[in-house]
């Protein structure tokens, strides 16, 4: 397929190779960063009229689904403020490495974790408290607080970036979605790779440190993993590092065979449909109860939650499944097929941010001049009032998004399939059934 | 360590430090009047020191629901409190005192129980310059000197048929003995002027009529309407608009039971009464403008009625009590 290489320009290569560009960026958000956790700690508990909800929850989310995870993949991570406290410490410097290492432990991370099963875990906690969390400045401020101090912990603990690879309960779907993204961090030649000597781009040399994200760049066949740090670039020492575009769901087409990965993207199609129906549905008491944390009402809608996510749906599927002919073994059909819920997935998320960023996105321009509920009145927007933006184009493009999602699952389904030798129909009833049942719950 | 490295360092820090620092510092320096609804605290604080003359700044903001803020016995517009935004207000005291300030939006069913007060020290100013305030009451209140027990029921025996008219009254009471001084009408309910009137050789639905007349002489139009103001502001939400006391929290009350009139530590020593219904020619013939006077002034205790002594100026309850028997009496043609 055909791939443009990005860093041939000039000016792209040099800001990406610089690190002050980067720096400058990593200020500014986590400058941002720790302003949402104060104002979640400290200003009004209203949760339409403080920064940290506005701008973490309808802000930062719109961009990031909508924007940054399906044109830049991981594009994100490669800004995100999170580590940077935390890698200060860990290796000594801001800029290039130090000429003295800090000794911190360094250790490897366990073997029996190096999955993403504790991100599926971690994104599971915050979804199943997610009503509370979204909308109560003190919880956003506090876990926000948690990510940034588990992040600066466990650089001290284990080598690169832990948490980000491991932990971090956003990097996990923003990993599985990358593979969609029109760019990739690719090596230009393999062979170049084959001969380097020492692989500084994994292990680090006196132009920058070994890759944060524990990936070895010349084995990269899908973004998953890249956090697009741009490290690797500066290690290189033959200039083999390269960032293409590239047609959209390239990694798709070579399925992945991960029982973490598949789960994942149940994960994400299970709640995004959870979440249609819960936060913007008409029942009252589903609202209730995914609101009432500790209660027994609660309790029920988090098993209703759960199973719908490791139960339901993949059981669906797996039923679906079942009875193609196929020389694999059930268990890698399944992962292998589970791709296509990955397109899928990604639009329902599309559709189901659109209503109620486009719904509450006024808040953001009152938020800007009174960030903290004092009665600021910054910038002389603080009295706009809310209003919804642009709601006649808001069920035509959640149409869009999910008719978009199922034809783009089901060609996603259809290479999985081929590629593994097996029928491709059952997934593709699964995908249609499900996008039924979500422009149900959404329009 | 390089030049670079350094400068880095020392920006980030900069940046991390006033991130932290600026917000704090500007927080700390807006002292908030935080307001939730009673269930959650109500006002927070609830008691403000002031000075007299020296003019008060509050910064009022709501944390749940849209509230009001007013304070009683002061000429002042209601300001209301919306969530997550701050409300200015500034307050000039000239004379010292105990100051009650309430919300003024039905925000709940404990809506009447969110008070607080401001307590104003100082000497008073000449009491000439005096402007924008009322004078407090300074009499006993009128059921206190008479010696009324207004917890006591007080049902008139007799109701008319139909509702006694003003205009008709007049005629007949052109050449009647009555009493026209303002504190018989204060003393006496509807129905024992009633009674008195039995001398007389005037049919029942007459008699009623001449009491509608005499209380009708007792008010004006803007006593009426100020009343009405009051009365749509303030009590409506539990007596209703058409004071038949089904306002929008009287179900709610209901549904609460008990447990809406305990006290907010807990204690249930309250009794649940639904809210009085103005209309019942019963409970409002019987009722003199004082006994009316001592319920409004002092509350219905433990029943969820509030106390407005400390909120109306006495003008400010003798209208709405003017008001109040209009329920009864037709005023008009």
């Amino acid at each position: 397929m055909s791939r443009f290489e990005l860093t041939r320009i000039p000016f792209i290569k040099n800001t990406l190779k610089s690190r002050y560009p980067q720096l400058a960026v990593f200020i500014v958000m986590l400058v941002g960063y720790i302003f949402a956790i104060l104002a979640g700690l400290i200003g009004t508990p209203v949760g339409s009229h403080n920064f940290s909800i506005v701008f973490v929850w309808i802000a930062w989310w719109a961009i990031l689904i909508l924007v940054a995870v399906p044109f830049f993949g991981r594009g994100w991570c490669a800004v995100c403020p999170i580590p940077l406290p935390g890698e200060w410490l860990q290796r000594g410097a801001v800029l290039s490495p130090p000429d003295k290492k800090p000794k911190w432990l360094n250790l490897r991370w366990p073997k029996f974790l190096r999955n993403i099963w504790m991100q599926n875990i971690s994104f599971l906690l915050l979804a199943l408290f997610s009503s509370v969390l979204l909308t109560t400045p003190n919880i956003t401020g506090i876990v926000l607080a948690a990510m940034l101090f588990a992040a600066i912990g466990l650089s001290t603990i284990f080598e690169r970036r832990a948490f980000c690879r491991y932990l971090c309960p956003v990097g996990g779907f923003i990993g599985l979605y990358s593979q969609t993204a029109p760019i990739e961090l690719r090596i230009k030649d393999k062979q170049i790779c084959v001969t380097c000597e020492g692989k500084p781009c994994y292990n680090g040399s006196a132009n920058g440190y070994g890759c944060p994200w524990d990936v070895f760049p010349g084995g990269l066949t899908k973004n998953t993993y890249c956090g697009l740090c741009m490290e690797c670039i500066r290690t290189c020492p033959h200039d083999n590092i390269a960032i293409n575009l590239r047609p959209f769901s390239a990694d798709l087409a070579k399925p992945s065979t991960r029982m973490d990965e598949a789960f994942k993207a149940f994960i994400m199609l299970g709640s995004a449909m959870i979440y249609a129906g819960v936060l913007l549905g008409p029942w009252g008491a589903f609202k209730d109860a995914a609101y009432n944390v500790g209660t027994s009402a609660w309790f029920i809608y988090a098993v209703i939650f759960l199973a719908i996510i490791f139960v339901i749906l993949p059981g669906f599927f797996t039923l679906g499944i079942l009875k193609t002919k196929g020389s694999l073994p059930l268990k890698q059909r399944f992962a292998s097929l589970a791709t296509a819920l990955i397109p899928l997935g990604l639009m329902f998320w599309v559709a189901f941010s659109l209503s109620f960023v486009l719904t509450n996105a006024s808040y953001i321009i009152a938020a800007f001049s009174d960030p903290l509920g004092l009665g600021w009145n910054l910038f002389g927007t603080a009295n706009a009032v809310w209003q919804p933006m642009l709601t006649f184009v808001l069920a035509p493009a959640q149409t869009l998004a999910l008719v978009g999602g199922l034809i783009w699952s089901a060609r996603t389904a259809q290479k999985a399939a081929n590629e593994i030798r097996t029928s491709s129909i059952s997934v593709i009833a699964f995908s249609f059934i499900l996008t039924l049942v979500m422009l149900w719950l959404l329009l | 360590m390089k030049r670079s490295e350094l400068i880095s360092r020392i920006l980030i820090t900069v940046a991390i430090v006033s991130v932290v620092g600026a917000p704090l510092y500007f927080w700390s320096h807006t002292p908030l009047i935080h307001v939730h609804i009673a269930e959650d605290g109500g006002w927070s604080p609830d008691v403000i020191k002031a000075n007299v003359n020296e003019p008060l700044n509050l910064k009022l903001t709501s944390d749940d629901v849209v509230h009001g803020f007013a304070v009683g016995q002061m000429d002042m517009q209601s300001v209301d409190v919306l969530p997550g935004k701050v409300a200015d207000v500034t307050l000039n005291f000239d004379k010292p005192g105990i100051y009650t300030f309430f919300c003024t939006r039905w925000c709940g069913i404990n809506h009447w129980r969110m008070r607080g007060t401001i307590e104003v020290s100082g000497s008073p100013a000449d009491p000439s310059t005096s402007s924008g305030q009322r004078p407090e009451p300074a009499s006993v209140p009128m059921y206190v000197t008479l010696g009324l027990d207004i917890d006591a029921p007080h049902d008139s025996p007799s109701i008319p048929f139909s509702q006694p008219s003003a205009i008709n009254g007049q005629q007949l009471a052109v050449n009647l003995p009555i009493d026209r001084s303002t504190e018989y009408y204060l003393g006496n309910s509807p129905y024992q002027v009633f009674d008195e009137l039995g001398s007389t050789s005037l049919t029942e639905i007459q008699r009623w009529n001449v009491v509608a007349s005499i209380w009708q002489s007792n008010t004006t139009p803007e006593s009426l309407a100020n009343g009405q103001h009051l009365f749509a502001q303030n009590c409506a939400a539990c007596h209703g608009e058409n004071g038949a006391g089904n306002g929008v929290f009287a179900d709610d009350l209901a549904a609460a039971d008990e447990s809406s009139m305990q006290t907010m530590a807990g204690s249930d020593n309250m009794t649940m009464q639904s809210p009085v219904d103005f209309t019942n020619p019963t409970r409002m013939l019987g009722a003199s403008p004082a006994l009316l006077q001592g319920k409004i002034l002092r509350g219905g205790m433990g029943t969820g009625m509030p106390m407005w002594g400390s909120i109306f100026t006495e003008e400010q309850i003798w209208d709405l009590i003017a008001y109040l028997y209009s329920f009864q009496f037709d005023y008009h043609n």
